[in-house]
């Protein structure tokens, strides 16, 4: 019947969950994700008949990654918000009562959280292709496509940002010998 | 001072070289510390970054919002391509009533994914790993006794991949690598972890090669481990938990692990 439509909800839909969070980490504020990814859902659609076969995921985190862009120029930033201080649901307290170790628990959200604030912390030129590898698996060339700059930028920029991420872990964490792992 | 091929180890680590290559640089990798030190620690970051960052899902609220604002883009494109017939938005006697249900509606199935996500979660993050891999082992030496191996037996990928969507809880990746030496033998349902895994086996010469694939948890795997003889690789594809296990060389196996992490690089999840 309504064959776009259709269409749309097969090959985009399905990258909902990643585009978010992506969008998430750009804007490090869940409800401006939220509007980002909206906003990149009704160009992609209105888009979608010129996209030929292709990789639909990179096309989308392009879409996302450049009104992301546009909704950065036109409200200059607010009060930076950091990602890990406003959890969702998922990650209630509920949690750690019910893991058996309370204090080892306690001590692997203090890392994950660790971890959430240094990656925040990154430029975002360092932690877009970071968190496009490590957490959605794309290749350089996918990475190279949804932030448009040559392969060989991305693979400087990832070396980077990497060698950045794990100097700041090992002055944040190594330095308590409780978190030693 | 910091190896001249450490672009070409990162590049390796990152599977972005041919075999050529990726054998040169491994040879050059045994006599060079630095160079073995960047790939520890690359090893290390990855799997800390995958094990601890959050793969939330998108909010149901903002589903509902795209489909509310699709609709409404589809009742204009409608509207316009026939002009005769007006009809405003949202009023469309046609749409199917899935599009128009009240938001409530949402809201509440939002309620309930939201529940069994952290019911899942508490799952999961209350299961200790080794169990797990125990039972890895055991269901592919339990695939291997007559009988077992398939619950659909087929090299058709077409014909597989459907056959798991009414019987598990995930969609692996599946692909036929015959080329490579890798034959599709056909899949089966397994319980893991509180859940329905999928199981697509291939064969390897005289080798059999259990692929399993589960939503994955809080636990890390080491991304290679050998067990009573067989060799076990686990990786992670945005929230699923591939894991292989075969008595195959490592070589083997690994050539299969490599094939289905481009498959599912290119697979739509």
């Amino acid at each position: 019947m309504d064959d776009k439509r259709g269409r749309f909800e097969a090959l985009v839909m399905p990258h909902l969950d990643a585009t978010h969070r992506f969008a998430r980490w750009l804007a490090r504020s869940s409800g401006e994700a939220d509007d980002i990814v909206q906003e990149a859902f009704l160009r992609a659609f209105r888009g979608f008949d010129t996209l030929r076969g292709g990789d639909v995921k990179a096309w989308l985190f392009t879409i996302v990654r450049n009104c992301h862009a546009t909704a950065l120029k036109q409200q200059h930033r607010r009060v930076l918000v950091p990602l890990p201080q406003e959890h969702d649901e998922q990650s209630g307290s509920a949690v750690i009562a019910a893991t058996p170790d309370p204090e080892s628990a306690s001590i692997e959200r203090d890392e994950r959280r660790v971890l959430d604030q240094l990656i925040a912390a990154l430029p975002q030129e360092h932690r877009e292709v970071l968190l496009l590898r490590e957490m959605e698996d794309m290749s350089y060339r996918e990475i190279a496509t949804v932030t448009q700059v040559p392969i060989g930028t991305v693979m400087s920029r990832l070396a980077r940002a990497r060698a950045a991420l794990r100097m700041k872990w090992l002055q944040e964490v190594e330095g308590e010998p409780r978190a030693v792992r | 001072m910091p190896c001249a091929e450490g672009s070409r180890v990162q590049a390796y680590f990152d599977g972005e070289v041919d075999a050529v290559a990726a054998a040169d640089i491994e040879r050059h990798a045994e006599h060079c510390p630095e160079c073995r030190a960047l790939l520890a620690e690359l090893t290390e970051l990855r799997g800390r970054i995958r094990r601890d960052l959050e793969y939330p899902r998108a909010p149901p609220q903002l589903r509902e919002r795209i489909t509310r604002m699709l609709d409404e883009e589809t009742a204009a494109a409608a509207a316009a391509a026939s002009p005769a017939q007006p009809r405003p938005a949202g009023r469309r006697s046609g749409s199917p009533a899935w599009r128009t249900r009240p938001f409530w509606l949402g809201a509440f199935g939002g309620v309930g994914a939201a529940l069994a996500a952290s019911l899942a979660f508490l799952f999961l993050s209350a299961a200790p790993a080794d169990p797990l891999l125990d039972d890895v082992i055991a269901a592919h030496v339990r695939s291997l006794m007559p009988e077992h191996l398939t619950d659909v037996i087929s090299t058709d990928r077409h014909t597989v991949k459907p056959w798991f969507a009414g019987h598990v809880d995930v969609s692996p990746v599946v692909a036929d690598f015959a080329t490579q030496g890798y034959r599709l033998v056909g899949g089966r349902a397994d319980y893991f972890d509180h859940q329905r895994a999928a199981v697509v086996v291939y064969e390897h010469g005289a080798h059999v090669i259990n692929v399993f694939t589960w939503v994955a948890g809080r636990h890390s795997f080491a991304e290679r481990t050998t067990r009573s003889g067989y060799h076990v690789a686990f990786w992670r594809v945005g929230n699923l938990q591939y894991c292989a296990v075969s008595d195959a060389g490592w070589d083997e196996l690994l050539a299969l692990v490599r094939l289905l992490r481009d498959a599912g690089a290119s697979d739509a999840r």
